[in-house]
Parts: C-alpha cells; sequence; structure tokens
C-alpha cells in the first residue's frame, strides 16, 4: 500500500512534468508539422542553465539547506527566458529558411540542431560530467503518511474505495437523480473519502511503518506545472495572439489572408514552446538534482517519454498533452511498481521500455492519438 | 543466364584479391584495421541509404539494427564455438579459411536475419504513418535495444554451463559490460578481415545497385518522390516501405556481425545507442539521399577523419594529388554548360577530394600551440559538433547532399558523344506550351 | 481621380513556366471589377501576386502607394482583402470563431455592430454561429468566407471564383449579397469562369487569355462584343 501511494505521488510529480515538455513537441507541431527533435536539448539547457543560475544564488549545503523561498521562481524565470532566445534563434536560422522544403530536410535539420546543442553544450560550455543542482528547495517532505505494514489483500481493498471515489462521479453523473446533487459534492465526496482513507491509516496501527513522503519538491513540480499550463490554457484559447496560432496551425496561407503575421506566431509559438521545455528542464533538475551531461542518453529517453505523452494525448492538441504526460506519467511508474512486484529488482532500468511499448500501441490501434483529429496527409 | 552471376563472381575476386593482400601482408596491420572499420562503416551506411534516401522514410535507428545482428552474430560464434570446438579462440586459426570463419559467416547472415525481423516488427506499425513518427520509433527502438541489453547477465565461460543454459544463453550477453567473459577476459574473436568485409560490403553495394535499376527500386524512389502519386499508380505504400526497412535491417545486422567480430572493437550495448545511429545517417545525408556512389566516398571520407585529425602532418603531403582531383574536377563541371547532373557530380568529386586536405589543414592549425589557442587542441574531439554544423548547413544549401541521386559513374557519359535530343526533356515541352499558348490566344 | 488598384505590367513565373506575361489592368473606386477567362488563364495567380501571397515582378499600386512585396498580413491592416478560392475557412474553429478571425487586425469599438450587418446580409450564418465550420454546406462555407472578408473592414475586397462549384440557385444569391456589399460601399476585384453572372455585376471586365490581358473594358460593352459571346458565354 505504501509502495503505491508513493507510487501516486511520484506519478503525479512526473506526469506534470512530463506534460509540460510535451506541451513543447505538440506545440510546435501544431503549426509547422514537424516533430521538433531539438525540444529535448531545450530542456537538457533548461537544468543547466537553472543549475548555472542557481549557483548564483547557492546557499549552504547539508540536509534542509536551501535558498529563500523566491530564488526558484527567480532561477525559474531566467532558464525560461534564456531557452526562449534560444528557442527564438534556432527557429530564425535554421528552420525559418526551410518553410517550403521538403519535411525530411526539415527533420535532418532539426536532428543537426539536436546534435549541435547536445555536443556543444558538452564539450564547450558545462563541461562532460554531470553537476549537482544547488538546493532551491528544502528535501524535507511536507507531509509524511505513515500507514502500518499491513498485508497487501487489505491494501488492495483500501485502494479499490479510493478508485470507486474518484470513478463514482463520472458513473453517477449522467443519472436523472443526479441533478439534485450540488456540484461542489462531486469534488468533496470523493475527497472526503480518500481524506478519510488516508486518515485512518495514518493513526499508528503498530508493526513497521513504511512513511509515505510528499516532498516539498513534488509540490512545487505540480503547483509550477498547473500554474504554467493554465497560463497556456488561458493564452491559447483566451486572447487574440492565441486565436491567431490556431488558425496559422490549420491552414498558414489562409491565417496570413486573415492578417496574422504568420512568420511572428510562428516565432512565437517556438518561444513559448522553449520556454515550457526550459521550465521542465527546471523542474527536473530540482526533482533529479544530479544533472547529466547534455549528450547523456538519459535526455534523449525523457524527450522520447515526452514526445510519447504528446502522440499519446494527440499530437497538435494542447489539452491532449496535459492529458498524455499524466497518463504514461502513470503508465511508467505503475509499471515499475508491477515489475517489482513481480520480483524483479531491476525494474526502473526498464521504465522506458513500458513508455515505449505505449507508442507502439498507440501508433497500432489509435495513430491519432486520445483527444488528436484522425488527419490524412494532403495533395 | 551466367551474365547476371557475373557481378557475384567480380565481387567474391575482389574479396579473394583483398584478403591475398592481406595474407601477403602488402597492407600492415593499421591499415587493415582502419580498412576494415571503413567496409564495415561504408556498408552500414549504403544499408540506411536504401530506407532514407531511396524510399525516403527517416530512420535514426541503424545502430539498434546494427547492435542486434552483432549480438546475435556474437552469441552465435561465440557459444556455438564452445558448443562445437569447445572453446574461444583467442585469434583466428591459422590458415585462409578455418572452419571457425564459416560460423562466423553463417553468425553473420543469422544476424541479419533476426535484425530484419525487428526491422519487419518496428517497421511495421510506424511505417503506416507520417514519416516522423518511423524517426522518432526508430530513435526510441536503439535505446530500448541498449536498455535491454544492459539487463542481460554475464557470460558464460565454458561449453557445459552452455549446454545446460541451452537457448536461455541468449540471456547471457555481458550486460553493460558488453560481451566478455567475466572469468576469462575472452570476448568475441576478430573473426573479421578484408575479404568477409570485402565480400558483404561488394554484396550489399550490389544488392542496393539492383534494386535501384529494378521494379521495386523504381518502386522505392517513387514513394519518396511523392506517395499519393506512388498510391495513385498501385503501390501498396506500406508494403514497399517495409521492405526497403526490413531489407535496411537485414544489410545493417551484416554490417553488425562483421563489427562484433572486428580487432580493436569491443561490443557493448551503447554502440545501439543514437550517437552511433547518427555516424551511420551522417555520410548518407552528406554523400547524396539516393547516390549509392556519394554514400561510399562519404562514408570512406568520414572514416577517415579522426584518423586525419590525429596525424594530419601525414596527410597533408596528399594534396598535389587531390588537389589535382579537385582542379580536374571544378575545371570539367565549369566547361560542361548544358548537362547539369553531371556538371554537380564533377562539383560533387571535387568537394570530396578538397575535404581531406582541408581537415587535414585545419587539424594542423588547431594542434599547433598559439596559433588557434594557446595550447593548441585536438579538432577531433570536437568532432560531433562539425557533423552537426555540417548537416545544418548541408540541408539549408543543398538539401539533396552532395552527389543528390546521381552516381559517379555518370561521369562516363561524359565521353559519349552529346546524345539526341532526350524526348521527355524540358524543351519539348516548353514548345508544346508555347502551341497552347498560340492555340489559345488565337482563338479571340 | 485615382485608381484605387493599378496593375502595371505584372508577371509570374511557377519555377521555369511563366503563368503571366506582364498583364496590366485598372480598378476605380466603388466599382466592381471583373477577371475573366478559362481554366489556366492566370486568373487566381493574379489575385495571389496582388495579395503577395506569391512573388511576382512588375508594379501594383493600391490607393497610389506601391504594394509589390509587402507581406499578405500587412495588406489586410491597409485595407486590401483577398478571399481565396476553395474558401479557405478553419474547418476545426466554429463559425463565430471564424468571423472573429476577420476582424483579426482591428481593436476599433466597431466590431460588434460590424458583425451584426454581417450577420443581417448573411442570415443563414446567424443560425449556425456555434457550428464548426467545417460541417457547413459549401455555400454556407462561402457565405462565411465572405462574410469573415467583410469583417476586417476591407477598402477592396478580392473575391476568388466565389460561385465555384455552387448550385444555380445559390450563384445567383451570392451574386446578389456581391452587389450589396458593393453597394454599401465596398470595391470589389471578382475573378470569375461564371463570365455570364460575372459580366452581369461588374461595372468593368478584363478577358485574361494564358497569363496576358487579350480585352478590357466597361462590362456591359464586353457583354455585347461577339468574342466574349462565342468564347464564354456560350451563345453568338
Amino acid at each position: 500500500m505504501t509502495d503505491l501511494l508513493q507510487t501516486l505521488v511520484t506519478t503525479i510529480a512526473l506526469g506534470s512534468l512530463y506534460a509540460l515538455i510535451a506541451l513543447g513537441y505538440t506545440m510546435v507541431y501544431g503549426v509547422l508539422k514537424f516533430i521538433n527533435f531539438a525540444h529535448s536539448d531545450i530542456v537538457v539547457l533548461g537544468a543547466w542553465t537553472s543549475l548555472v543560475f542557481a549557483g548564483w544564488f547557492a546557499v549552504g549545503e547539508g540536509a534542509g539547506a536551501a535558498a529563500p523561498w523566491w530564488t526558484g521562481g527567480i532561477v525559474l524565470a531566467m532558464a525560461m527566458l534564456t531557452c526562449g532566445v534560444l528557442g527564438f534563434t534556432i527557429e530564425r536560422l535554421a528552420y525559418k529558411p526551410l518553410r517550403k522544403a521538403p519535411r525530411l530536410n526539415v527533420l535532418i535539420t532539426a536532428i543537426g540542431i539536436s546534435l549541435l546543442l547536445q555536443n556543444s553544450g558538452q564539450s564547450l560550455i558545462f563541461g562532460p560530467r554531470p553537476k549537482p543542482m544547488p538546493p532551491l528547495i528544502t528535501d524535507r517532505p511536507l507531509a509524511t503518511i505513515a500507514l502500518p505494514d499491513w498485508d497487501v489483500n487489505l491494501a488492495w481493498y483500501w485502494l479499490l474505495l479510493i478508485v470507486a471515489a474518484i470513478a463514482a462521479p463520472f458513473m453517477v453523473a449522467k443519472a436523472k437523480w443526479a441533478a439534485r446533487i450540488p456540484k461542489w459534492a462531486y469534488v468533496a465526496g470523493p475527497a472526503a473519502v480518500i481524506a478519510g482513507v488516508l486518515l485512518l491509516n495514518t493513526t499508528d496501527g503498530g508493526g513497521q511503518r513504511q512513511d509515505v513522503k510528499i516532498l516539498w519538491v513534488d509540490i512545487a513540480i505540480v503547483l509550477t506545472a498547473i500554474l504554467l499550463m493554465v497560463a497556456l490554457q488561458f493564452l491559447v484559447y483566451g486572447t487574440k495572439l492565441g486565436q491567431a496560432m490556431r488558425a496559422v496551425s490549420f491552414n498558414i496561407p489562409n491565417a496570413a489572408l486573415m492578417g496574422i503575421n504568420v512568420n511572428f506566431v510562428i516565432s512565437f509559438t517556438f518561444v513559448l514552446g522553449s520556454m515550457l521545455g526550459a521550465a521542465g528542464g527546471f523542474l527536473y533538475a530540482i526533482k533529479y538534482p544530479l544533472v547529466s551531461q547534455t549528450a547523456d542518453a538519459g535526455w534523449v529517453l525523457l524527450g522520447l517519454t515526452a514526445f510519447v505523452a504528446a502522440v499519446v494525448g494527440g499530437i497538435g492538441s494542447i489539452r491532449g498533452a496535459m492529458l498524455g504526460g499524466f497518463l504514461i506519467s502513470a503508465v511508467q511508474q505503475f509499471g515499475i511498481w508491477g515489475v517489482k512486484q513481480m520480483g524483479y529488482d531491476n525494474a526502473p532500468a526498464l521504465k522506458d521500455l513500458y513508455v515505449f511499448a505505449v507508442l507502439i500501441f498507440v501508433l497500432l490501434v489509435k495513430p491519432e492519438g486520445l483527444l488528436g483529429r484522425p488527419t490524412r496527409e494532403k495533395v | 543466364m551466367f551474365a547476371g552471376l557475373l557481378p557475384v563472381v567480380v565481387v567474391i575476386a575482389l574479396a579473394l584479391g583483398a584478403y591475398g593482400l592481406q595474407r601477403a601482408e602488402v597492407i600492415g596491420p593499421y591499415w587493415l584495421n582502419v580498412l576494415c572499420n571503413m567496409g564495415i562503416n561504408i556498408l552500414l551506411a549504403v544499408s540506411l541509404n536504401l530506407v532514407n534516401g531511396f524510399t525516403g522514410q527517416f530512420s535514426i535507428g541503424h545502430a539498434g539494427f546494427m547492435a542486434i545482428g552483432a549480438y546475435v552474430a556474437g552469441w552465435i560464434t561465440y557459444y556455438g564455438g564452445l558448443l562445437i570446438w569447445n572453446e574461444v579462440p583467442v585469434t583466428p586459426p591459422e590458415g585462409w579459411f578455418p572452419p571457425q570463419v564459416w560460423l562466423f559467416a553463417a553468425g553473420c547472415v543469422g544476424g541479419g536475419l533476426v535484425a530484419g525481423l525487428f526491422g519487419w516488427l518496428v517497421g511495421l506499425p510506424s511505417l503506416r504513418l507520417r514519416g516522423d513518427y518511423l524517426a522518432i520509433v526508430t530513435l526510441g527502438f536503439g535505446e530500448i535495444v541498449r536498455v535491454l541489453l544492459q539487463q542481460t547477465g554475464p557470460v558464460l565461460a565454458d561449453a557445459a554451463a552452455v549446454k545446460d543454459a541451452g537457448l536461455s544463453s541468449a540471456m547471457a550477453l555481458g550486460g553493460s559490460l558488453g560481451f566478455v567473459s567475466v572469468d576469462t577476459g575472452l570476448g568475441l574473436t576478430a573473426f573479421n578481415n578484408l575479404f568477409w568485409t570485402v565480400f558483404f560490403l561488394g554484396a550489399t553495394i550490389l544488392i542496393c545497385y539492383r534494386l535501384k535499376q529494378s521494379s521495386t527500386g523504381r518502386a522505392f524512389l517513387s514513394v519518396r518522390e511523392d506517395e499519393i502519386a506512388a498510391q495513385a499508380m498501385g503501390i501498396n505504400l506500406t508494403r514497399i516501405k517495409v521492405r526497403a526497412f526490413v531489407i535496411g535491417a537485414v544489410l545493417a545486422g551484416i554490417g553488425g556481425g562483421l563489427f562484433a567480430h572486428q580487432s580493436g572493437n569491443n561490443l557493448t550495448p551503447t554502440d545501439a545507442n543514437f550517437v552511433r545511429s547518427f555516424d551511420i545517417l551522417i555520410p548518407v545525408v552528406l554523400g547524396g539521399l539516393g547516390s549509392i556512389s556519394g554514400v561510399v566516398l562519404a562514408a570512406a571520407l568520414l572514416t577517415m577523419l579522426p584518423e586525419i585529425l590525429r596525424n594530419p602532418g601525414e596527410y597533408l603531403p596528399l594534396w598535389p594529388w587531390l588537389g589535382a582531383v579537385a582542379a580536374i574536377g571544378i575545371g570539367v563541371g565549369l566547361a560542361i554548360r548544358h548537362r547539369r547532373a553531371l556538371r554537380e557530380v564533377c562539383f560533387a568529386v571535387a568537394i570530396l577530394a578538397l575535404a581531406p586536405v582541408l581537415l587535414a589543414l585545419a587539424g594542423w592549425a588547431c594542434k599547433k600551440p598559439g596559433w588557434i589557442t594557446e595550447k593548441g587542441f585536438e579538432l577531433g574531439e570536437y568532432r560531433m559538433i562539425l557533423f552537426a554544423l555540417l548537416l545544418v548547413l548541408m540541408m539549408i544549401l543543398r538539401p539533396q547532399g552532395l552527389f543528390g541521386v546521381h552516381e559517379v559513374w555518370e561521369m562516363g557519359k561524359l565521353f559519349k558523344k552529346k546524345p539526341p535530343k532526350d524526348p521527355m526533356g524540358p524543351a519539348p515541352v516548353a514548345s508544346a506550351l508555347n502551341s497552347v499558348a498560340s492555340r489559345g490566344g488565337g482563338r479571340l | 481621380m485615382t485608381p484605387l488598384l493599378e496593375v502595371n505590367s505584372l508577371s509570374v513565373a511557377y519555377g521555369a513556366i511563366k503563368a503571366l506575361h506582364g498583364i496590366s489592368f485598372k480598378v476605380m473606386p466603388g466599382e466592381v471589377c471583373t477577371l475573366i477567362g478559362c481554366n489556366g488563364a492566370g486568373k487566381s495567380t493574379t489575385l495571389r501576386a496582388i495579395s503577395g501571397m506569391i512573388k511576382s515582378s512588375g508594379e501594383v499600386k493600391f490607393a497610389g502607394e506601391s504594394i509589390s512585396g509587402v507581406s499578405p498580413h500587412t495588406l489586410v491592416r491597409r485595407g486590401l482583402c483577398h478571399c481565396p478560392e476553395g474558401r479557405g475557412v478553419f474547418a476545426n474553429m466554429s463559425v463565430s470563431e471564424n468571423l472573429d478571425l476577420g476582424a483579426f487586425t482591428r481593436h476599433d469599438a466597431d466590431i460588434p455592430k460590424d458583425r451584426e450587418r454581417v450577420l443581417t446580409l448573411f442570415p443563414r450564418l446567424r443560425e449556425r454561429l456555434k457550428q464548426s465550420a467545417g460541417t457547413l454546406s459549401g455555400g454556407e462555407q462561402q457565405m462565411l468566407a465572405i462574410a469573415r472578408a467583410l469583417l476586417a473592414r476591407p477598402k477592396l475586397l478580392l473575391l476568388d471564383e466565389p460561385s465555384l462549384g455552387l448550385a444555380p440557385q445559390l450563384v445567383q444569391t451570392i451574386f446578389q449579397i456581391i452587389r450589396e456589399i458593393n453597394q454599401q460601399g465596398t470595391t470589389i476585384l471578382l475573378v470569375e469562369q461564371n463570365a455570364h453572372m460575372a459580366l452581369q455585376v461588374a461595372h468593368h471586365a478584363v478577358v485574361l487569355e494564358v497569363g496576358a490581358v487579350a480585352m478590357s473594358g466597361p462590362a456591359k460593352e464586353l457583354a455585347a462584343s461577339d468574342a466574349v459571346r462565342k468564347a464564354y458565354l456560350g451563345h453568338g
């Protein structure tokens, strides 16, 4: 049970992170219709620039030590800004000349840019070894939920109860008599059940205690990600610029005829995607403070994971990317948990395998993704 | 009917000739190593060219197939050798063709077949969709192969253990340490020599060349040019793409088999990763997507690149020869006015001839203390940055690669008399348009 | 009076093939000018070149200023609006959002008023405001495209084949509306294959033949000329 709950916590934290990175893939795909391979490297540079900027604010080391709470925000803003500028430069220098070129050429260019960022980052700027991220946030947990070490069978019932509590509103909503239930009850009810389950379990039941830790880092990740995603949602669906972005993603020449400055909108989308990627990199660096060198294979796999999230949600769809991020994170984390249950110790090493399996499955069954529009290639 | 066999005979004769030179020690160990590696790199690039160049499908996980071929071939020679001869030789046994070497050849073919099977499994879902998906799936595939290979157990050391393990010895491939037994310190035997390199390389080039001429090859090219038009001509898109992909994977698997048994190489899971894939990809993009000879030349040059940068001084004296080739290329290119394809081939040859000299010069200048930096540095360390810049510049300036779809031997046309007017050439079309124009104009 | 649009020896080439061989014509303010000609005559190409969607050589003046090489989105701001062939509505957006995009360049307070005016002109669109544009019928999409273009408050509206693929009755309606729009003060450059209808609506007409101006003059005169009657009106 504790394992499962801990997995759930990690799933939510990583899910919001994947969603942020997936947004970059999906937005660029939306306007330019190609996979921006260099996006994962923007994420890496986001992590590394935040490492450098955080170094400027670095305070003492040791358990619990951290810079004042606002430094994180400043470092994040600086990293986003740097990567935004970088994204703009890349788009102008490398992709804009190829706006009318065949897709294969754009793809090769993207790979070239990706290689360039990886290798120049490693051998010219940040050095070929992993570096520790200075602590920006306390490593103390916000809350520790202590659970008695019950036998697994009982744990399953608790889990079932939680799932039922979450699912019930969805099941009930269609029924006629549901209209009489006040709206807030849909949220409050399940929340109460979950809180109750957790509360019941926090009482000291004797036996060996294993703690589920909700770290401040996880909270920070989820909050930052949600904040950024809400802002993005507002930007895309609530402003004129967002309207222009959507128009450009449907049809570039027609958007131009509406008086939309297409080049500006494309650059802006790129910058926005890069900034979200940088935020993803920052959050990844505070979650896993040993930042690998820029050409490390782990980054490629992180990019792949986020890309799969975008595909699962439906590439080109912003809401899809958010949904996909959480789904992929769940598959990955619960996959690790499941394989561990089966007795395979090295389960975390295989986490990318589950993601890859999901990718193949989605491509076979529903290539347009959960929220994507089925499209055929145009003549 | 024997005319069709002639190229095969030529390939075998060439392979035997090269092997003879090796046995007679005309070629020293250093150059033997460089040549074999060059052959393997060319083979891999040509096999990728079939997918990327001919069919226009973008695969960037070719190293994954190479690694699968390498590990399967290694598994066959290592465990097969243990079972049959009860030993893993440190060096290949004496003689021109000792029996162990035939097991190695079988291993390469087996590796190719298994790689082809994986190519089919990966290609089928992703090739039904747009090109970008294949890129990302193959990228992921290479990394997954690496992760899975890292999970394998330690290499078994003696025949008894192998007999016990049976087929599950396929799970004993050494993990992240590479294919080396911890107990005995023995890895794969360096069976590869110039014969097998030239033989398999020749076979690969032959297959690709014949494919390019065949109806399947034309189907590949038509898919690359325009999928919808190709479909309209009755081509089953997915089947054609999968066919190209599988053939490419088989050839890459064979290349992997050679790679695993090349002396100086230590087979590890990282050989499946994307860096290796890019190494295979770069000559394809540089040489020309679709040009076999262009890819061969580019791959050869890129194999030499680290060697040149290591000892730039040794290669500088080559400049009169290569410079002469370049000058002739440029001169002839400038002289040909109206045959654009030939002209481009001439320029491409000139550029390729000039490249080693310029590289040697650059490497030499970088090494010299006080010239570019105070202490001087190895340009070779920044190889990947150079490659990346080259890729991007290439795509912006000459996206079809140096040779485009043309082949070096098209230069032979230089010596032919000017061909009669091509009935499908541009001029008649233009005149037809003119006649349409005049007809239209006359209607009012 | 200065012409609103002046085209001087405009040429366009697609690769090696020349589509326009230096055509010239003028559009006076307040009139409907029509470009007629058969397939491949270069009518749509002319419109695309004027609105900056494709590269061209020669001179195009809009309200006395040269607009060669000016990007399409800037032209919309200046009051030149192109309503493309095949309608070009954003199929996945709602009708209402499509109309909003028409007014993309404007920031004034009159937008709701204009919207109301346009919806009065096309009552059919009012019924379908929430529907996504892709689900509209061909005629409704054409109406949406014109309505959207009007919301930019153009001085000059370039209309490319508004009757393409529409039922005869709808064609009548569309041309009726074109006349109405013109009477409300918008100058129109109309490209049509349906020469019969176009010549009825237009004040001035230009006949294009394989990339060159074959004839031009007042629409009534052209409609009466033997050559045009034979080639385009199918009788005479």
